[in-house]
């Protein structure tokens, strides 16, 4: 009941500044469009790049909406309200990092399809693609998220972010760019998303408590 | 010897300890290093396939050690910041962190030196290489955001939990990484009926390791004390100390 309560504003408030968070997917787009003009717009190229640049623009478009994860909240002080509620911190903060990806990292997936004829992508390959950002975009919002609980009070943490975060993906971006490759060539693609898979289990469990404590230090100071 | 421990982390007690042990140690780091230097360039031969630009190997891998040790040292000191809310503990983080980047950074400059003869280019996106330089932008995530704080206590907390969770995440980088790509030499077998190596070359490379760890822990113990100093500067020992009124 309380957990419905809780999507339920989150949602409500997204809906309400929906501009807000398109920029992310709009970057995405942005981001992938530059690739072409700036390589040369040969189909075969674009092809054996395309899964490298969209995981990559994936990647940042996702991490740089997570800054917007508890701002609000931080500045009118619901997050101090959240942390006194009855309901776990931890909870809490993996509901919202579960309706923000609903919310920015959802579209970008299913935006992706687009970016993947632009690029040129194979289309009988198109649902590994498809799959490995549903696996690997939610860890990146957790990764993302673990860095905005830490960034949150500071002025300059936009860009302190994706400095803090960016290692921390590596292997989610091999292993998602790994799988979106493979299936372009027609090799089997299990592996990479096994693996995936599996991070996102480890994500889900884990990260909540470390957003939690960044949050809680956040707040102290 | 429980008490002992229990003072060293009080600052006063501390800064003054390392004050004694830091040029003893700082002294004997010369010397291994000397004597580890000496067996490494002139009494191990050269190698059979690499000559003699294998003898790299005698700071490289010692680096690249240090640089891994480093970031446990850092992670293990930043829990026992958070758990047990010692100031000491941060403190140790935080000096820990510039010197194991400084360590990445030297790994990475020999690694490429001796690729450029070896591998014919100066990098490779091998798997070691690619982790060694990763392991650099956890050091250099980690003091952007030990710095970016106004409060030093929130600084540390927060990159507290920076490295705690980069620990969690350096076993999976590591393997990841290592599916992606490798090309590095494997492991050397140093004992036994198949070793590789023959003492003349591991026994100076142990002890150039050592040498290293000493130099670590000399270097460690003086950038604590200006950390203690930094953190203190409103005490009253730290200003008798300065001889401020």
């Amino acid at each position: 009941m309380k957990f419905t309560a809780l999507i339920e504003r989150d949602l409500r408030l997204a809906y309400r500044r929906r501009g807000e968070l398109a920029t992310p997917v709009i970057f995405f787009v942005i981001v992938t469009a530059l690739f072409p003009l700036a390589l040369n717009p040969d189909p075969a190229l674009l092809r054996t790049l395309a899964p490298g640049v969209i995981w990559v623009a994936a990647l940042l478009a996702v991490l740089i909406g997570q800054d917007s994860l508890f701002k609000t909240d931080y500045e009118d002080g619901s997050l101090e309200l959240m942390l006194l509620s009855p309901i776990t911190l931890e909870w809490i903060v993996l509901l919202r990092v579960f309706t923000h990806w609903l919310v920015t990292g959802l579209p970008l997936v299913i935006l992706s399809l687009l970016i993947a004829l632009l690029l040129d992508y194979p289309m009988q390959a198109v649902g590994a693609l498809i799959l490995s950002l549903f696996l690997g975009t939610p860890i990146l919002s957790f990764l993302g998220a673990v860095g905005a609980s830490l960034t949150v009070g500071l002025r300059r943490g936009v860009m302190l972010l994706p400095i803090l975060v960016l290692p921390l993906t590596v292997p989610v971006l091999i292993f998602g760019a790994a799988a979106a490759g493979r299936a372009a060539v027609g090799d089997p693609v299990a592996a990479p998303l096994y693996f995936l898979g599996a991070m996102l289990m480890l994500a889900i469990t884990l990260a909540p408590f470390a957003i939690a404590a960044g949050l809680r230090i956040s707040l102290e100071s | 010897m429980f008490v002992w421990f229990h003072k060293l982390a009080s600052p006063p007690f501390f800064y003054r300890f390392a004050d004694k042990l830091a040029p003893w140690l700082g002294w004997m780091s010369l010397l291994v290093i000397l004597a580890g230097l000496y067996g490494g360039l002139w009494l191990s031969p050269p190698d059979y396939q690499q000559g003699d630009g294998f003898r790299i190997i005698y700071v490289h891998v010692p680096s690249a050690w240090i640089s891994m040790m480093a970031y446990m040292v850092m992670a293990t000191a930043a829990a026992i910041g958070l758990i047990w809310r010692m100031k000491l503990a941060h403190a140790v983080s935080a000096a820990a962190a510039p010197l194991g980047a400084s360590f990445t950074f030297l790994a990475l400059v020999t690694g490429s030196l001796w690729g450029k003869p070896m591998w014919g280019t100066y990098w490779v996106w091998d798997a070691r290489l690619t982790s060694e330089l990763i392991l650099l932008f956890l050091y250099l995530g980690y003091i952007a955001l030990n710095h970016a704080f106004e409060d030093r206590r929130t600084g540390d907390r927060a990159s507290a939990i920076l490295a705690i969770v980069g620990a969690v995440n350096v076993p999976i980088i590591h393997f990841s990484v290592n599916w992606w790509n490798t090309l590095h030499q494997g492991p050397t077998v140093f004992f036994g009926p198949k070793a590789e190596m023959p003492p003349s070359m591991y026994i100076p490379l142990f002890i150039m390791m050592f040498g290293f760890m000493l130099f670590f822990a000399a270097f460690m113990l003086k950038r604590l004390q200006v950390e203690v100093l930094q953190r203190e500067r409103n005490t009253a020992w730290v200003r008798d100390l300065v001889g401020q009124p």
